[in-house]
């Protein structure tokens, strides 16, 4: 039983946006994986929830008119690992969900939840940081879209203004086209954990696969919040497909991560651990882009 | 007797029920109107409690009672272990404990209780309670050996330097023997860190007033134990209490303690006998109930160059929390095995058991061998490297010789278990071939193989009382019930016992029954189950109330049959003429007939003790494979062994989940779990199955299970314990395999990322300048 | 504030129900308090143990971090549904039992529900895949690997590979192939 004041069950996401505005203090309810676990423990205890959990329409992934990937804010990690459009598009998204946690967490857990509640270890994080991702919120003043790096404000907040609730994610077109991507997550073990730092790496070769056209790189717990490593994104754009130009980006992304000392993980060790991590993850990229590193 | 169903591996017999979810653990027999208890814990490591008010939290709508420290106007200090009393007041354990403390001694201990009628007012009062609360803070310490120095806080008056209790041995002269002109000397600090059963039902309870007397239901290993501990607790008459244990969820040796039943049975005492629970969250089972002891160990050797030992020493630092539970005997256990294991003629060793401001250290799977084996095994391998021989061939060498003989637990070794073991678990997995393919690896990914072994016994003769005690009840038709103190707590007594007296009294298994719940008002006394002792002692009372049944069977039958007892037998259910072999009736016949008989109508039971007067030891093996990717500094293991001589094995399938079980837990402490505490407040960081890593599904190879059959002479039925060896050899054979894959040989646990990288840095195998900015 | 309840129409065990839950329930309230479906068992609330998995629409959840009103109109299934009318075992329940899947029990119910879901799936999972699936519960008394063969033989016996699954008994030492090397 949990220490919850009053609840509100949404019906539709204009009712959730209504429910919203009458209940000030009320806080969003999506799978709740992560809310539930918080009242549980006290810090949510005793609080208005509105919850959205119900609504279907939320659910469920497509390719919009603007050839963006649409995915619904509640969709679950494990249908999006199972989504062909997923699949075919920008399978290291799937990838990355289907390391969260355990399967029944990946049941309940949502994207939406996952990026709302600001968490830097999020394992969808890194990867929607890295392919550029864009917000959709749907508030009383109507829809509107954030790219993803803004979205983020610190640690634990984003930008969900009062009465808006996130509606979907959008992968654009621009963003996804011929590209390849890896997430390594490391974490004390192989199931049920968070990631005690993530990353996750993109590339989209050259025509003749000799060079690095784009380059993207994301972390998790680098920073407060999850950020892209971008001195070691320009260093590798346009470079050719060497060893050599593979340990520098790799170890270019100290430039840009700054890891924090817990009784977690050290930083030094988060340190390291994101250099061999951005340079294995761009290796599985390369193949994945059917490249091949030469000299 | 014959030998139908030991030795064969028989379905356990509550399998059934739990495969439909219908068995009943605590939680599902407590009727849904009890309240609900939540106990207030102390947020500071070490400190007097000053005032507790209660105004407000007594205000919350469904709080019925807070209860706080000063409420206990008589303190009866009262013992937890879960040890036999004894009448000897020098061998009683230390009686510490409290139902509820002013002077909390470490984060979490209990100073207070809330009693609701649902648990989110129970929660909400816990959250009001514990801001209400005023210490007085005092220093805490966390270390073992900081704890000892001067200054230190002290927690007992009555231990000074916080030191429970320090043994010695002496052997020889070290003094004497490491003048031997060119001897090798070995030397190492060895630590291990503390961790937590992790069963997967929590612990619970609930109490509830019946007569003049208290009834608790609990989810324990030692329901005789706990009724005189609440005796003790309480000050009151051990009779005035019953306690039930229904089918439990998991023990490890935490539930071999007194845990919140005192305090359960006293509340619903005060509360006129109303039906309470006290349903622990995960959160307090890991810093409130009992934890593994975190040990430090220093070990030196000197040896010959033909790899023979000339002379040891040996101390060890045992970290026993704020109170005393199972006391010194854990440290005592491994200072006991480190003569025996490796015998020498000369050997000096000490132990000390400190009590810290950390969390209760006490029973768990291994009883302080897990940690011993890790030190002694990690050593024996590097004395191995430091003498430049095979290490296997190194312990064949200096290992435990068959006819070894320990005058004071008169154990011997009866058998090559060692060597047999080695062998046999060598040739499952490859061991030569692979030691030689791994040798000398470059590169950042590398494999390596190697062995541990271990020592351990059964059973806890002649420290401290061994007794079982078996009734068998026989039904109208043949069938029987059978009792025993030996409780089922997923291990697979019910089932070994039930083997043994189809096999002893000559009936089909599936005649007999399990009273599987224990009940102090009926059951026969017993003291529980610890210590890998089930199958051994109850072997004892099984056997010797299963043949008084017999004999009164064939008597009965000789009413019927008007043949000698001497040329009867029972066999598989019937009454057989041994001179020709006719059968003359079944069971059920006899005992209707002997039931409702007009001449001497008799219902056939039987009960007796048997006073255990010996011990075996039950050694074993294992091998670990891994793989070690350098610079994630990550290990993975891809083959684990045990072999294991627990004498015969009565029941292959059990007796492999055991094994599989002590591996798994083995895994879990080589390489990933470690309970963490803030050293700036004494804050328990980790006591969550999120934050505390288990090791998971996807953390497990294949586990490999298989035993050496060597018939234990002083047993009943040839076996010996079983239940905490495997884990003990685990953790060192993952160190020594580390170690040969890469050449970094790490003495601590757990061998987790964080002390990997640490190791290999500072062993130059990762080399970058950059991680420290 | 006064109590909030709700009436909860599902279907639990292939039965259409009513009922009335304080909207603060979980889901393992509901069936264990309300619906006495005790085989749901608790073991740490916070979703990490998987003791209380119960399949919702196909799919294992933690019944614990689920609230109750969210099963309406869901099809749910606990341990007590697989039972026939008889007491019949299904076949992924006695293999459970005929491989020593089972000590204390206390797992064994939401470990059941998962490993139903697998060998329903159709689908051939390699052993990585199966331990995966299996990943979200924990056992302290098996280290899984009973567990493990009894999933892995019902699911080969759902796809008719007979002779595999005997196999699966063989308790052998893994041969793994060279570690990819990493420059």
């Amino acid at each position: 039983m949990y220490d919850i004041k009053a609840l509100y069950e949404a019906e539709s996401v204009q009712d959730a946006i209504r429910l919203l505005q009458e209940h000030p203090e009320a806080q969003i309810l999506a799978g709740g994986s992560d809310v539930l676990v918080q009242i549980r423990e006290g810090r949510r205890a005793g609080c208005e929830f509105v919850s959205i959990y119900m609504l279907d329409e939320l659910r469920g992934i497509s390719i919009d008119e603007e050839e963006n990937i649409r995915i619904g804010s509640l969709t679950s990690f494990s249908h999006i690992t199972k989504d062909p459009i997923i699949q075919k598009y920008i399978n290291v998204l799937g990838e990355a969900v289907d390391m969260v946690g355990g399967p029944q967490i990946r049941a309940i857990g949502t994207i939406g939840g996952n990026t709302c509640n600001g968490v830097t270890s999020a394992d969808s994080a890194s990867t929607l940081m890295a392919w550029d991702a864009i917000i959709e919120l749907t508030g009383p003043e109507g829809v509107r879209r954030v790219p993803i790096k803004d979205f983020y404000i610190k640690a634990k907040v984003v930008d969900i203004k009062p009465g808006e609730i996130q509606t979907a994610i959008l992968i654009p077109k621009e963003s996804y086209d011929n590209c390849f991507g890896h997430y390594i997550k490391y974490s004390m073990r192989n199931a049920l954990d968070i990631a005690t730092t993530g990353c996750s790496v993109n590339v989209r070769l050259s025509e003749d696969k000799k060079t690095f056209e784009r380059v993207r790189i994301g972390y998790g717990v680098a920073s407060p919040i999850p950020v892209r490593a971008p001195s070691a994104e320009e260093f590798i754009n346009g470079k050719e497909i060497t060893d050599q130009n593979i340990k520098t980006f790799a170890e270019t992304v100290l430039q840009d991560i700054n890891p924090r000392n817990s009784w977690r993980a050290g930083r030094a060790l988060r340190r390291h651990i994101s250099v061999v991590m951005a340079e294995r993850a761009l290796r599985e990229c390369i193949t994945l882009a059917g490249g091949e590193v030469n000299g | 007797m014959s030998n139908k169903y030991i030795g064969q591996a028989v379905t356990r017999l509550d399998a059934y029920d739990k495969a439909r979810g219908r068995i009943k653990y605590t939680d599902d027999l407590c009727d849904k109107s009890a309240l609900v208890i939540r106990v207030l814990h102390s947020t500071v490591a070490n400190g007097i409690v000053k005032s507790i008010d209660t105004s407000e939290a007594e205000k919350i709508p469904g709080v019925v009672r807070v209860f706080t420290c000063f409420d206990i106007k008589e303190k009866h200090y009262f013992p937890t272990a879960g040890h036999p009393w004894s009448t000897d007041p020098h061998h009683q354990d230390i009686a510490d404990r409290l139902i509820m403390t002013d002077h909390p001694l470490f984060y979490g201990d209990d100073i207070g209780a809330v009693v609701a009628e649902d648990e989110v007012a129970a929660s909400k009062a816990l959250s009001i309670l514990e801001k209400s609360v005023v210490y007085e803070e005092l220093p805490f310490v966390l270390d073992a050996q900081e704890a000892m120095e001067e200054g230190a806080p002290l927690l007992h008056e009555k231990f000074p330097n916080n030191v429970l209790a320090h043994t010695e041995i002496h052997m020889g002269s070290v003094e004497e023997a490491i003048k031997e002109p060119g001897l090798i000397k070995c030397e190492g600090w060895y630590e291990t860190q503390p961790v937590q059963h992790c069963h997967i039902e929590n612990f619970i309870c609930y109490a509830y007033g019946e007569g003049d007397r208290t009834v608790v239901v609990t989810s324990t290993q030692i329901p005789h134990i706990v009724r005189r501990v609440i005796g003790q607790a309480t000050g009151m008459d051990w009779g005035k209490f019953r306690v039930i244990k229904p089918y439990v969820g998991g023990g490890f040796g935490n539930k071999q303690d007194v845990l919140y039943e005192p305090l359960c049975a006293w509340i619903s005492i005060q509360l006129g006998g109303r039906l309470v629970k006290l349903d622990v969250p995960r959160e307090e089972t890991f810093i409130c109930n009992r934890i593994r002891h975190a040990i430090k160990y220093h070990i030196t050797s000197w040896m010959r160059t033909d790899g023979s030992f000339a002379a040891r020493t040996f101390k060890a630092w045992c970290n026993n929390g704020a109170y005393s539970s199972h006391g010194h005997a854990i440290a005592a256990k491994g200072l006991n095995a480190f003569p025996q294991l490796y015998p020498c003629d000369n050997i000096d060793g000490e132990t000390w058991t400190v009590y810290t401001n950390r969390s209760v250290a006490g029973a768990m799977r291994g009883y302080g061998m897990p940690q011993a084996s890790y030190a002694f095994e990690v050593h024996a391998e590097d004395c191995a490297r430091a003498v430049g021989m095979d290490p296997l061939e190194f312990r064949r060498k200096n290992l435990m010789p068959v006819g070894y003989y320990h005058a004071f637990s008169k154990n011997e070794l009866y058998s090559d278990t060692f060597n047999q073991c080695f062998d046999k678990g060598a040739e499952i997995i490859g061991y030569y071939d692979k030691v030689k393919k791994y040798a000398d690896q470059t590169g950042d990914i590398r494999r390596g193989i190697a062995a541990s072994t271990f020592w351990y016994n059964t059973a806890v003769y002649p420290i401290a009382l061994e007794t079982s005690s078996c009734r068998i009840v026989m039904n109208q038709d043949g069938s029987v019930q059978f009792q025993l103190g030996e409780t089922e707590i997923g291990q697979g007594a019910d089932t070994v016992a039930a083997q043994m007296i189809a096999d002893t009294v000559g009936i089909p298994l599936s005649m007999v029954h399990p009273v599987s719940c224990q009940d102090t008002d009926v059951t026969p006394f017993g003291t529980g189950v610890y210590a890998s002792r089930g199958t051994y002692t109850l072997g004892f009372s099984v056997r010797q109330t299963a043949l008084l049944l017999k004999e009164k069977i064939l008597e009965a039958a000789h009413q019927f049959t008007r043949m000698p007892v001497y040329n009867l037998d029972l066999v598989d259910g019937k009454i057989i003429r041994t001179t020709d072999g006719r059968e003359l009736m079944t069971i059920g016949e006899l005992a209707l007939s002997k039931l409702y008989t007009t001449e001497g109508s008799q219902h056939l039971t039987a009960e007796s003790t048997y006073q255990i007067k010996s011990n075996a030891y039950s050694f074993g093996v294992c091998f670990a494979e891994v793989e070690v990717d350098i610079p994630m500094c990550r290990v993975r293991l891809l083959n684990i062994v045990n072999v294991h001589d627990c004498g015969q094995v009565i029941n292959p399938l059990l007796a492999a989940g055991q094994v599989h079980g002590g591996q798994s837990m083995g895994i879990g402490y080589a390489l990933s779990e470690k309970l963490l505490w803030d050293e700036k407040t004494g804050r328990p960081l980790n006591n969550n199955l999120l934050d505390y890593k288990m090791s998971s599904f996807m953390d497990h190879p294949r586990l490999v299970a298989d035993f050496v059959e060597n018939y234990e002479p002083t047993s009943a039925y040839g076996t010996k314990g079983l239940g905490e060896p495997p884990t003990c050899p685990v953790a060192p054979a993952i160190r020594n395999a580390i170690g040969q894959a890469t050449g970094v040989y790490i003495n601590e646990l757990p061998l987790s990322p964080h002390t990997l990288f640490r190791e290999f840095t500072d062993a130059g195998l990762i080399n970058d300048s950059f991680a420290e900015e | 504030m006064a109590k909030q309840y709700k009436v909860v129409h599902c279907t639990v065990n292939g039965k259409e129900i009513e009922q009335i839950v304080d909207v603060r329930s979980s889901l393992t309230d509901m069936l264990r308090n309300d619906l006495h479906l005790t085989s749901v068992k608790k073991g740490c609330e916070v979703g990490e143990c998987g003791a209380c998995t119960v399949i919702i629409n196909g799919e294992g959840f933690n019944s614990c971090i689920y609230l109750a009103v969210w099963a309406e109109g869901k099809e749910i299934w606990t341990l007590e549904g697989l039972t026939g009318p008889g007491g019949e075992l299904s076949d992924i329940q006695q293999a459970f039992v005929d491989e020593g899947a089972i000590q204390c029990g206390f797992c064994t119910p939401g470990f059941i529900m998962t490993s139903w879901e697998i060998v329903n799936s159709g689908k051939e999972y390699t052993d990585d895949e199966l331990r995966k699936a299996l990943s979200g519960h924990l056992c302290r008394c098996t280290g899984y690997e009973n567990i493990f063969r009894a999933v892995k033989k019902t699911m080969l016996r759902h796809l008719g590979k007979y002779e595999e699954a005997e196999l699966v008994n063989s308790q052998g030492i893994t041969e793994y192939p060279e570690p990819m090397p990493f420059k």
